[in-house]
């Protein structure tokens, strides 16, 4: 194929894209030379915008018979050693799911993007944040844990895109990005990095031999029982270093905070609304935004203010990521908890009466 | 195929296959077809160029068998992990290995598409009519009326269909450059097999597209039989059941249709018998 000249976007000055056009850019510029996936709304802006880039690049794109072939010719490349990408929504990400299990298995360094939408079953095309519990609880068989990340921005899409890619080669692990329908679908400027990714050694990818080592083998299988223990005990150790290491959060809280608000993703950037209309109101209110989902930041719970009463969190989801709001808060505050479901999403009043109710501001509710 | 017949050498352990103990049962033809596998790669000099994927199966394995880089695949996806292999590396030769579990139930998708794509990698399929490591379930490729442990009355075509003829299935695809169903039932075969097995990875070497070799195994275990025996099964009751033959072939008759592919399998039959 003929190298065409490149539409990369210009690097350093803002330019106006789409949430999935922005993450594939920002994948080619974190160094990602293939990209295998199967087309599913929300998020076929992605593929489409990969197939367009990718030969400018002297990348791969390949659209997949499905997802379960997809997600294992990221097995295969990945543990060839370039990096990869794949990219999906939530149904197909269920299928993908065994192989996620292998690539953790066989310790691969993948990014895999999930822009979710209502489930469960085919559900809807609308956007949802239901995929929490399997995002961050494990998804497929055996024990395992993905770095995960729930970006509220198209910036911040493509700056953890590129992040994730090198997490990913840092611990030779999947890391998932977790968007929503709604990231994924908006427009919003975006300023590209203009400096070139770091060139990772791989010396334990199935390169060929090529006269220079001995055989290489990609693999999770281990039949005995001493072994595969040991294996699991080695990738326990590695997700404790990732649970210590790669925790970010952004938190606000504001000086005699009533109530704490819980969001990632387009929640938050709701919840901010319903924040500043209730700052208005006399209502202080503080917000912690886990920016990775797991490790999930239970260190923004410590040391509230004695000031806040409680917490409420607000998802896109019948209450997933709130479980882990009760972990680490440990019994210490109330927590509450505001979702909506099967594609409908939070709107700031709503959100504001669910914060006036935290309080104990509700009209005719004594304090 | 009788004209590319060629002599085995029979004292020499293979550089391309590890020297370790295999964990296949006694009469098990999988140890025959490593070896020439293994004998292929040192020929070609492929070893130091090679991945092969191992699959979900007995021979799952795999990767301690043999000396090149090897990746082991989930259940039925190794055309798909061979798939992400080669594209992204496309100077290596990447070949699966895969048993008719593996390829023909679970991983149909996967093999279709890879041919259909002309994917170039080679595909080694172990077809003996049954699932050895779990235990001798019935396959797609069980032969009607063969007792196994999830037919106990015999494969009932009215139930549960009959057998899958994945070659003659693959061999209409366009991206299919060589595919041959071959037998390891006697020596002759076993060369044969052997000739296959080169012509497919040349079939890479030359970037024409997909290759196929469906391997007549045995399973004397699982069909509960001794070894002697389970090859006499292989030549009378295989054999007739999945044509002996090249289907498709770049070299000879790229451009051959389907029905006259077919119709040569069909004449094979009784030329390949090996009697």
């Amino acid at each position: 194929m003929t190298k065409s000249a490149s539409s990369a976007p210009a690097g350093g000055v803002p330019v106006l894209m789409k949430g999935n056009e922005a993450l594939g850019e920002a994948a080619i510029r974190a160094g990602c030379r293939a990209f295998f996936g199967y087309p599913i709304t929300p998020q076929s802006e992605l593929p489409a915008y990969m197939a367009r880039r990718m030969p400018e690049e002297d990348g791969v794109f390949l659209q997949a018979e499905s997802e379960l072939a997809a997600i294992n010719m990221v097995y295969g490349a990945a543990g060839a050693g370039v990096r990869v990408m794949t990219s999906s929504s939530s149904p197909g990400i269920s299928l993908k799911q065994e192989g996620i299990s292998y690539i953790a298995g066989a310790e691969l360094p993948a990014v895999i993007v999930n822009i979710m939408r209502g489930g469960p079953g085919l559900g809807s095309i609308m956007p949802g944040q239901s995929d929490y519990f399997q995002a961050t609880k494990g998804g497929g068989h055996g024990d395992y844990r993905l770095v995960v990340y729930g970006p509220a921005t198209v910036q911040e899409l493509v700056d953890l895109t590129i992040r994730a890619f090198n997490v990913a080669d840092r611990y030779r692990s999947p890391v998932m990005i977790l968007g929503d329908g709604i990231l994924g679908q908006m427009m919003e400027p975006v300023v590209f990095p203009t400096e070139k990714p770091a060139e990772v050694a791989k010396p334990w990818a199935t390169t060929g031999r090529q006269g220079t080592r001995g055989r290489n083998v990609v693999n999770s299988l281990y039949l005995a029982a001493e072994e595969l223990e040991a294996h699991n005990l080695r990738l326990q150790a590695k997700f404790a270093e990732m649970h210590s290491n790669e925790v970010i959060y952004e938190s606000i809280i504001p000086e005699g905070a009533e109530v704490v608000c819980v969001a990632y993703g387009t929640t938050a950037r709701v919840v901010k609304s319903a924040i500043a209309m209730a700052r208005q109101e006399g209502i202080k209110v503080g917000l912690i935004r886990p920016i990775s989902l797991w490790p999930f930041p239970d260190e923004a719970f410590v040391n509230l203010p004695d000031t806040v009463r409680s917490v409420l969190t607000v998802e896109m989801s019948a209450g997933q990521m709130v479980e882990d709001v009760r972990l680490a808060l440990n019994g210490r505050l109330p927590v509450h908890f505001y979702g909506r479901m099967g594609g409908m999403w939070p709107i700031p009043r709503d959100v504001l009466a669910e914060i006036k109710k935290a309080a104990g501001r509700e009209a005719g509710v004594a304090r | 195929m009788s004209s590319i017949v060629e002599r085995i050498p029979v004292y020499e352990p293979p550089k391309s296959l590890s020297d370790v103990s295999s964990h296949y049962c006694p009469g098990c033809t999988h140890g025959a077809t490593h070896r020439i596998v293994a004998e292929v790669m040192d020929e070609l000099g492929l070893t130091d160029k090679a991945v092969g994927i191992a699959s979900v199966g007995c021979s799952v394995l795999a990767y301690n068998y043999f000396e090149c880089d090897m990746q082991q695949a989930a259940h039925g996806r190794a055309p798909a992990v061979a798939t992400g292999v080669k594209r992204v590396r496309p100077e290596l030769v990447v070949w699966t290995y895969q048993g008719d579990g593996d390829l023909a139930s679970i991983g149909t998708n996967e093999v279709i598409h890879a041919a259909l794509r002309g994917e170039k990698i080679t595909v080694i399929f172990i077809n003996n009519a049954i699932y050895g490591m779990t235990g001798g379930q019935a396959a797609p490729t069980t032969l009607i009326g063969q007792k196994t442990a999830t037919t106990p009355f015999g494969r009932d075509k009215s139930w549960s269909g009959s057998p899958i003829h994945l070659s003659e299935m693959l061999a209409l695809q366009e991206g299919a450059a060589f595919i041959a169903r071959t037998s390891t039932h006697n020596p002759a075969h076993l060369g044969r097999t052997r000739a296959a097995i080169k012509r497919a990875f040349q079939t890479q070497l030359e970037g024409k597209g997909f290759s196929l070799v469906e391997i007549l195994s045995t399973c004397p275990t699982n069909w509960g039989m001794t070894p002697v025996e389970a090859l006499k099964w292989v030549e009378e009751q295989m054999v007739p059941v999945y044509p002996l033959g090249i289907f498709k072939d770049w070299q000879a008759d790229g451009a051959r249709s389907p029905a006259a592919a077919g119709a040569a399998a069909k004449s094979a039959k009784p030329a390949e018998g090996g009697k």
